[in-house]
């Protein structure tokens, strides 16, 4: 096991730079989820740490070596691909020991570790098997078993799960998570799903365009985005946005709308009468208000799902969604009265799109 | 159950009379009528031939007398012929030598068009450049490269001083076996090479990223992952290409005519000598027909080396 440390790294294709200057540094032992948008480089910062692709500028360390110049091999990271890549021509058994085999490792060996990662995976009975003949899910956990038998540094995951269905999906995530927590090896887990980077992250990196938006553990991201664009990916459904300008009368600040409805935010926002501003707040911090002071919406669809329901309306100007614990029977075209939880909206600079 | 068939089939015993009438409608009929002009075609222009080939090699015919049936006597001629074994032998020779070489060199030749050239369009018409023009054309073209006194090799050889005196390419038996194989090979490496490299193209670059991480040279990377993943269409181009090389006559005809002193003559060149210009027909029919063993031998090997691999069938991808 070892850290992994990312210093300003830049990548160009040809004259096209994808990769910005990017600083990243993984503790030993952690589970770093990079997620973004397709095409934001988050595959190809993986791929420089795995070595499958040259380092314009910039620093990448595993452990105390700089590894700019050292090929993979010798990186000693393990990889498992969006595809699996798993050798089609060799059996279950032979692709999880091929690198073990190159390595001219001794027979013995090779099979007692090939064992043992089939038995953590539940590979057992399929040793024998070419990889055409299994499932989804089964080739998924092959590319994986041939990750842990090498006992690497780094184990690096580029989308392993975008190719199961759903269900799979969830289920894999499970196992990854505790396969991580059993074996403690540094991971680096690239997906464009933020559920998935929420749900088994030690820590998350947002990536967008070949720039990190922000690193953080879930929590804090769901807390505290720096800014809209970490605002608006981390979180489902996605947060709500609502154009408006700071109102500072009588003492009180409010956030005051294009069509003039008052929308509350904490007193302790800091930024100057007038200034333009665009008001978040996730669907799930919308309450029902009970008497007066809530903002007027008007009710466009309604999506019961049993768990809770969302609510589609038109407020302040903006289409916004809300979420209740409750059940609710709305009716379209009807207006309802909504209470944003002070303590919990967000406030971004219009221009710079920056958290105040 | 039995009992229950045997029941709903009694309507039909009725309906008796109109039974042809649906049986010439009905789907097995129907392909049959299809593919008649396609079979019609094909007994024709193959089976008709080669019939009548096998038949004549069992005759004494000769040109302008149809002959008799002799049994196995042209076989028995030919057993005690040594020019007979020699074109046997050439053939082999010459098959085995050439197939070798296209194989290796078309590979190698798949391996780099397969990597990031630059003007690789252009490299790739060009290596087809030998398999396009005819083949009469090329033959004739090294007639004049192995000329023995306008020979480009021999001048170039001479003028860099390398050689003294022009080399006889088509006069010496062993040159001469030499370059009908050289020539062979430089018209049969285009077929190997663009074949080998659409198979090459066929392999996920993800797989090779896969055995870089997992440690293996670039040796490595060739020997367990391109070659296993290529030998399916290994197999089919190498029966292909043993096929045409051992059924090979243009290039000898125009080349040497199966000369000096038959080192050159192969069994489809010696057939043709001794039955057209030599009028022997029956006797170059046996020799065509004892081709017959070797090509089956040939298309066998592929019928088993064509079967999907085991680790081809099942699942889907
Ligand atoms: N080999 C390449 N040549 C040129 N451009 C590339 C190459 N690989 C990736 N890119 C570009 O780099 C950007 C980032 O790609 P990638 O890392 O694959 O994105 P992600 O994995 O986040 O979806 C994209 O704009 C893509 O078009
Ligand atoms: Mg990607």
């Amino acid at each position: 096991m070892a850290s992994v440390g990312i210093h300003d790294v830049r990548k160009s294709f040809g004259s096209v730079e994808v990769i910005h200057g990017v600083d990243i540094s993984i503790s030993d032992g952690e589970f770093v989820v990079l997620v973004g948008p397709s095409g934001c480089g988050k595959s190809t910062l993986l791929r420089m740490i795995a070595g499958l692709e040259q380092i314009t500028g910039g620093e990448i360390s595993i452990g105390e070596r700089v590894v700019n110049l050292v090929p993979p091999k010798e990186r000693d990271i393990a990889m498992v691909f969006q595809n699996y890549a798993l050798y089609p021509h060799m059996t279950v058994q032979d692709n999880m020991a091929f690198s073990l085999k190159l390595a001219k490792a001794e027979s013995a060996e090779i099979e007692r570790r090939v064992k043992e990662a089939a038995e953590i995976l539940g590979l057992g009975a399929y040793l024998e098997r070419y990889p055409r003949q299994l499932s989804g899910g089964q080739r998924q956990r092959v590319a994986m078993g041939r990750a842990i038998v090498r006992d690497p540094q780094v184990f690096l995951f580029d989308e392993p799960l975008s190719n199961l269905d759903a269900k799979l999906r969830v289920q894999m995530r499970t196992e990854i998570k505790a396969l991580h927590q059993r074996l403690t090896t540094t991971s680096v887990y690239v997906t464009h799903d933020q559920i998935e980077a929420m749900t088994m992250a030690d820590r998350i990196v947002v990536m967008h365009d070949g720039i990190v938006e922000q690193i953080g553990s879930p929590l804090e991201l769901y807390d505290h985005p720096a800014n809209m664009f970490v605002a608006g990916f981390i979180g489902s459904p996605a947060m709500n946005f609502i154009e408006g300008r700071v109102a500072r009368d009588a003492g009180e600040t409010r956030i005051v709308s294009a069509d003039g409805v008052r929308l509350p935010v904490p007193q302790t926002l800091q930024a100057a009468d007038g200034h333009k501003v665009v008001y978040g707040v996730r669907p799930e911090h919308i309450e029902l208000a009970n008497g007066a002071g809530g903002v007027p919406a008007e009710v466009s669809v309604i999506e019961p799902t049993g768990a809770y329901t969302l609510a589609f309306v038109k407020m302040a100007d903006a289409e916004v969604c809300a979420m209740f614990d409750e059940r609710h029977a709305f009716r379209p075209g009807e207006t309802i009265s909504l209470a944003p939880r002070t303590d919990l909206v967000h406030v971004f600079d219009a221009e710079t799109g920056r958290r105040l | 159950m039995a009992v229950d068939v045997n029941q709903r089939r009694a309507p039909a015993a009725i309906e008796q009379p109109g039974r042809l009438k649906r049986l010439s409608r009905s789907k097995g009929m129907m392909s049959l009528w299809f593919m008649m002009p396609a079979a019609t075609i094909l007994l024709l222009f193959l089976a008709y031939p080669l019939g009548l080939g096998v038949w004549l090699g069992f005759t004494d015919a000769k040109i302008g007398r149809s002959g008799v049936f002799i049994g196995l006597e042209n076989y028995a001629w030919l057993f005690d012929d040594p020019v007979f074994w020699l074109a046997v032998f050439n053939t082999f020779l010459y098959t085995v030598v050439a197939s070798i070489v296209k194989f290796g060199l078309g590979l190698w030749l798949a391996l780099i068009l397969n990597h990031h050239l630059p003007f690789k369009a252009i490299l790739r018409a060009v290596v087809l450049l030998p398999w396009i023009v005819p083949t009469v054309l090329s033959a004739i073209a090294f007639w004049w490269i192995y000329d023995a006194q306008f020979s480009i090799i021999s001048w170039t050889l001479v003028k860099l001083g390398i050689l003294t005196e022009y080399i006889d390419f088509l006069g010496d038996p062993a040159n001469a076996r030499a370059s009908v194989i050289a020539a062979n090979i430089w018209r049969g490496i285009p077929f190997v090479a663009i074949t080998l490299l659409a198979g090459l193209q066929t392999i996920p670059q993800s797989l090779y990223e896969a055995a870089v991480i997992d440690g293996a040279s670039p040796w490595q990377r060739f020997r367990y992952v391109t070659f296993p993943m290529l030998t399916p269409i290994i197999a089919v181009v190498m029966t292909f290409s043993v096929l045409f090389t051992f059924t090979d006559f243009q290039l000898i005809y125009v080349l040497t005519r199966g000369g000096p002193l038959n080192a050159t003559h192969l069994m489809a060149t010696l057939s043709f000598q001794r039955a057209i210009p030599g009028g022997q027909l029956g006797e170059g029919a046996a020799i065509a027909v004892s081709m017959i063993p070797f090509l089956l031998a040939a298309i066998l090997f592929s019928y088993f080396g064509l079967q999907r691999r085991r680790w081809q069938q099942g699942g889907s991808d």
